[in-house]
């Protein structure tokens, strides 16, 4: 790792400006992916500027929703009474990540923009696109079990790591940013990019622009949401497959769904063709199998991922039967 | 932990222990320490280091400091094969606080080390020169080395450095080296093959066969203290040249100072290792290239040197576990009787090591085939050289050989357990030596009843709880006595108390705990008298730690000892003295001092004679008796692992619910530790069987994951309840009637935790590791 400068912000307008005055700047939430990159010599920043003092407070809004500060840590967002009532799914994904001690020193902003864990990345003897654009990548004969099927491109099929994103993208929070040119919003289903031509490019954040809050609007069915990770040990590992999934019945027609998957897309992955197939279905085995395969039928395994094809199809068919039962009984999971 | 005997230490006074004589002899005497019902010996000791160790006292060997100290940095190949044609350190020479880059280009000349197996005094893991040439030989070898005033300085630098190769055809792909596989000269000393009658025929003639292709990968080290050493050139008196001081994290000081002597080219007495606390070793601790290369460049410098590994360092400078393909054919008759037996197979290897992994080693002695055919053909690849790793080739063939004999079962109808009895041999069936202890039915039968076999669904799928299929297996574990050579011990008695001291090693097994113990029990002295050293080289003898043979070393050493050290004694008494005229086998220790065997009357204590004597203190050395036991039994530990494990229906994950060891490892010394190493090995065992794997990328020949966040070892949540058992029943030709424990705990647990997932779902997965995609 090289020298680097440091600077701690005060609130996000502070910064904005440092990284603005600083030569490659970059924001420093937990540390916990960052540093971790430096150390590697992935990342090679000349000033960090420390973003832990943005707010990390856990608003409600009118509606029912909540705003959570940029700099909330995984934990205690994962701990916040409300957000265990309202959206347990999100709770459990957080849980399901990393570990206690990382979870404690990771924050929300920081954990949307966690780099991927491609191994080839991670390491600078290796060809990879994302690291260095037009180098190649080495993944795509190499060890790509963690790699994603879909939205992949033959530049990169690196997965988006995340599992709290991934409960995000199903409850279709929104992100506050603010940048030198002023503060916007951005669905969070919007914020990733897939790789195409250009897997250096992972977000839609323009240059020095700051996460600042993470808005997750109110959901009634979301009370009876879940995440299921599957992965190679019990805990502490990065998901193979894991789904975050909710319904809404009206009698035996499903009248609304939200169905994501962590560990096979290259950003946390909507499942919006296997939603639009459930949406105003009957609730019956055949209703399910169809919108999976819908689901499934635009991924690109390699083959050492191919098992995850058949491991989606699994866990989401199992997830969404869960879902359908706990609904009928009075949707007590 | 429950034990059939944990042997408890009640309020008794500790009787007499005579001394211990030639229980190598087929008529020879057992150790009476070994005898049942012995006080102090068994007895669950808490680690005498323990406070030490929790409250950060115990200094590791990367927590010294000489003054005037420097960091080191390494830079690591990133081709497999090949040369240096440039190597860049112009930035690195000009960054701040770096006071050394070395290279092939200026490091000092260095003699090739020794290697483990190869060389009497090898402690190294291969043969090649250490930065003496441009030449590259596996992807991650060292190729340059940078000092600096601190570690961020110098890890800065070593990043700056750019290095050219010229890259060569490397083999760096198992799946093409293993078509050009070659018979090793040896395996750990041994033949290479080993033939009992026409196993090939008899399989062919048999009526019920079992032919299968098993296969395990690389694994790494990975003790939770990465290698790390601190050391100087220091002038310890005047006028004799330059001692080489290193606190080494080490598993054979002694081998590692021989070594280097030879490396460096001057005197073993001119290099002093001490290693007092080790933070796990497993195979792994012995020498590298980065004690060399330390060594040499704070010659080069002038200064002492601190470097430390860090993980990565560790997979790309210590060797591992060596991947194998094995086959395993079983020919039996319809009373499962085996006719035939055959394993065989290739593992990764290099020209530049002498470790075949040595995957056949169980099946020499578990079980009375008629005709046996056993063989280990060694793929040459540019990779870095392996090395042991917990029961090497046990822990791996264990795997092959304990799922055939399920799957054999399977074909038969036949209880597993009950297909382990009938092959039960009378004799070593290959060797055809007598067992010198041999209670692995026992073991078996007294597991079996505490984990509740019988409950085992006689077909697989049998038995689910929700989306789980639950199965239960069991395999056999083994793994042999050794008692190497070149053990000495002192032992130096004041009127305080007495000090051990051997070259041995404490890597956090318990050896100092469990020594202190036996000590005390030998010489009759209570635990809070003796102190154990260890982990000098300085001390008397030379020990490795390795082979689960340092208990049993140090036994040997110690009994010869304390003989020499009554011998002192009874030369000190005068004539009026009780003891007058006994001879040393008259003599038994007892009370902090010795006396007559079965007279009460004839007694001193230590303090007395040492008073009389107008001594302070006494000391006496010797060297172990040699270790014939060996040549006249065949000597083993035994012992059956019991497994139930869940295998989730929709996703093809596996949770292994229940494990219990039920061992047959002689005389248990201390339960605690004891326990803590049976339970250790197999949740090593646990992560072979599902998740530890090296990703060694077969393009490059590169380690993908060397971190222990990619390199997956269990976890709390993967580690179910884990119950530790053992006959305790003493092997009369061994010091203290026991066996080594470190290792045994991983065999047999990769096969008990497969047979227990075939059992769940009805698959069989002969690849390790069983991960989920393999279930699917
Ligand atoms: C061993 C290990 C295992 C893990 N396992 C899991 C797992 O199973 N599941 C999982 O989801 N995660 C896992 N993680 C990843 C972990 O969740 C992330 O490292 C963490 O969430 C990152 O948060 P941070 O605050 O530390 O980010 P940092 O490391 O500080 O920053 C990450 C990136 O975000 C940028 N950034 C930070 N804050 C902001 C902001 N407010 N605005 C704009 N940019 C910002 C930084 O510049 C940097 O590029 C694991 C990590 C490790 C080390
Ligand atoms: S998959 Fe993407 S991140 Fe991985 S090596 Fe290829 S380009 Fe790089």
């Amino acid at each position: 790792m090289r020298a680097f400068d440091y600077h701690q912000a005060a609130d996000g307008t502070q910064a904005i400006e440092q990284a603005v005055r600083c030569q490659q700047a970059e924001y420093l939430g937990g540390g916990t992916n960052l540093v971790d990159l430096m150390r590697e010599t992935v990342e090679r920043p000349r000033t960090l500027i420390d973003v832990t003092r943005l707010s990390r407070d856990i608003t409600d809004t009118d509606g029912g929703g909540l705003i959570i500060g940029a700099a909330a840590t995984n934990a205690a967002l994962a701990g916040d009474a409300r957000v265990r009532r309202r959206y347990p799914l999100l709770a459990r994904a957080i849980l399901s990540g990393a570990s206690a001690q990382i979870r404690n020193m990771a924050t929300v902003g920081g954990n949307l923009l966690q780099r991927t864990r491609c191994a080839y990345f991670y390491d600078t003897a290796t060809r990879c696109n994302k690291r260095e654009p037009g180098a190649g990548c080495d993944a795509l004969e190499g060890f790509h079990r963690y790699h994603a099927i879909f939205g992949t491109s033959s530049s990169c099929i690196a997965t988006h790591p995340s599992d709290m994103a991934v409960a995000l993208v199903a409850l279709d929070a929104r992100v506050h940013l603010r940048g030198p040119a002023g503060d916007r919003q951005l669905a969070i289903t919007e914020l990733h990019r897939e790789p195409g031509e250009r897997p250096d490019l992972e977000t839609e954040l323009q240059p020095e622009e700051l996460i600042v809050a993470v808005e997750v609007p109110p959901l009634a069915m979301a009370v009876h949401s879940q995440y299921r990770k599957v992965r190679d040990r019990a805990s502490y590992a990065f998901a193979l497959v894991s789904v975050a999934s909710m319904v809404e019945l009206d009698g035996d027609i499903i009248a609304d769904t939200r169905l994501a998957l962590g560990g096979v897309g290259t950003k946390p992955w909507r499942a919006w063709q296997a939603e639009a197939a459930l949406r105003g279905q009957p609730a019956t085995a055949a209703t399910l199998a169809a919108a999976v395969d819908a689901e499934l039928a635009a991924a690109r395994p390699l083959p050492g991922n191919t098992f995850k094809v058949e491991l989606a199809r699994r866990l989401m068919i199992a997830e969404l039967s869960q879902r359908l039962s706990d609904a009928r009984n009075g949707g007590d999971a | 932990m429950s034990a059939l005997d944990t042997g408890r230490s009640g309020d008794t006074q500790p009787a007499g222990v005579a001394l211990a004589g030639d229980y190598w002899r087929p008529e020879g005497r057992p150790d009476p320490l070994g005898e049942k019902g012995r006080s102090g010996i068994g007895a669950p000791l808490s680690r005498v280091d323990g406070a030490d160790k929790v409250t950060g006292g115990a200094r590791f060997a990367g927590e010294f400091r000489f003054d005037g100290m420097l960091y080191a940095a390494l830079v690591c190949s990133t081709i497999a094969n090949g040369r240096i044609v440039g190597i860049d350190t112009r930035d690195a020479e000009s960054l701040d606080g770096v006071a050394l880059v070395m290279t092939h280009q200026n490091a000092p000349r260095l003699n090739t080390p020794p290697v483990f197996l190869r060389a009497p005094n090898g402690a190294a893991g291969d043969d090649h020169p250490i930065m003496q040439t441009d030449r590259v030989h596996w992807n991650g070898q060292p190729v340059a080395l940078v000092l600096a005033e601190t570690q961020e300085q110098a890890d800065a630098a070593a990043e700056s450095i750019r290095v050219d190769y010229a890259a060569e055809p490397a083999m760096t792909d198992f799946a093409i080296a293993k078509t050009q596989a070659r018979q090793p000269d040896n395996v750990l000393g041994g033949p290479a093959e080993i033939r009992v009658g026409d196993a090939d025929s008899a399989l062919a003639a048999a009526a019920y066969r079992v032919d299968a292709t098993y296969t395990t990968p690389r694994h790494n080290h990975n003790a939770i203290e990465p290698h790390a050493l601190t050391l100087a050139w220091v002038n310890e008196a005047e006028g004799e040249g330059e001692t080489l001081r290193i606190h080494d994290a080490s598993q054979c000081v002694d081998l590692a100072v021989a070594s280097l002597a030879e490396v460096f080219g001057i005197d073993i007495s001119r290099i002093h290792i001490t290693s007092p606390f080790v933070g796990g070793g497993f195979g792994g601790k012995t020498l590298w290239q980065h004690q060399i290369l330390a060594a040499a460049a704070a010659k080069l410098a002038g200064r002492p040197v601190r470097l430390a590994l860090s993980r990565e360092g560790v997979y790309r400078l210590v060797g591992g576990r060596a991947c194998t393909e094995q086959r395993v054919a079983l020919g039996a008759d319809d009373r499962g009787r085996l006719q035939a037996l055959i394993h065989s197979g290739v593992a990764a290897m290099t020209r530049h090591n002498n470790l075949p992994e040595p995957f056949f080693q169980a099946t020499k002695c578990l079980y009375a085939a008629d005709h046996i055919r056993l063989s280990i053909d060694v793929a040459d690849m540019h990779m870095l050289a392996n090395t042991f790793m917990r029961a090497p080739g046990e822990s791996v063939g264990t795997f092959a050989l304990e799922s055939a004999l399920d799957e054999l079962a399977d074909q038969l109808g036949m209880d597993p357990l009950e297909l382990r009895a009938r092959n039960e041999p009378e004799r070593d069936p290959t060797s055809g030596l007598a067992f010198s202890s041999r209670q692995l039915l026992e073991a078996a039968r007294a597991g079996a009843e505490r984990f509740g076999w019988s409950e085992r669904s006689a077909t697989p799928a049998g038995r689910h709880d929700g989306e789980w299929q639950i199965g239960m297996g069991c395999a056999t574990a083994t793994y042999p006595y050794m008692r190497m050579p070149g053990a000495a011990a002192s032992i130096t008695l004041t009127p305080d108390g007495a000090t051990v001291g051997i070259a041995a090693h404490e890597m956090g097994m318990g050896t100092a705990t469990v020594q202190t113990q036996v000590a005390a029990a030998r010489l009759g002295l209570p635990v809070e008298k003796i102190a154990f050293r260890y982990g000098d080289s300085r001390l008397a003898g030379s020990v490795l730690a390795g082979g689960s043979q340092q208990t049993a070393a140090i036994g040997g050493a110690v009994i010869a000892a304390q003989r020499a050290l009554v011998a002192e004694l009874l030369s000190l008494v005068d004539e009026h003295s009780p003891l007058s005229g006994l001879s040393p086998d008259e003599i038994e220790c007892r009370d902090e001092g010795i006396g007559a065997i079965g007279d009460g009357s004839r007694f001193e204590s230590y303090r007395q004679i040492l008073a009389s004597a107008g001594r302070s203190e006494l000391s006496a050395e010797a060297n172990a008796a040699e270790s014939q036991e060996l040549g006249n039994w065949s000597m083993h530990s035994f012992g059956t692992i019991f497994c139930e494990a869940g295998v989730s229906a929709v996703t093809g994950e596996v949770r292994v619910r229940r494990l219990l060891g039920s061992f047959d490892c002689g005389r248990i010394l201390n339960a605690k530790t004891a326990a803590s190493q049976f339970r250790g090995g197999m949740i090593m065992g646990l992560g072979m069987a599902l998740m530890e794997e090296t990703l060694f990328d077969a393009r490059s020949g590169r380690v993908m994951n060397p971190s222990l966040a990619d390199y997956h070892v269990p976890v709390q949540m993967d580690v179910p309840e884990i119950e530790v058992m053992w006959t305790d029943i003493p092997d009369p030709h061994t010091p203290m009637g026991s066996h080594g424990v470190g290792e045994i705990g991983i065999t047999g647990v990769g096969a008990a935790v497969a047979n227990a997932v075939y059992n769940a779902c009805g698959k069989r997965v002969r690849d390790l590791p069983i991960t989920l995609d393999r279930l699917l």
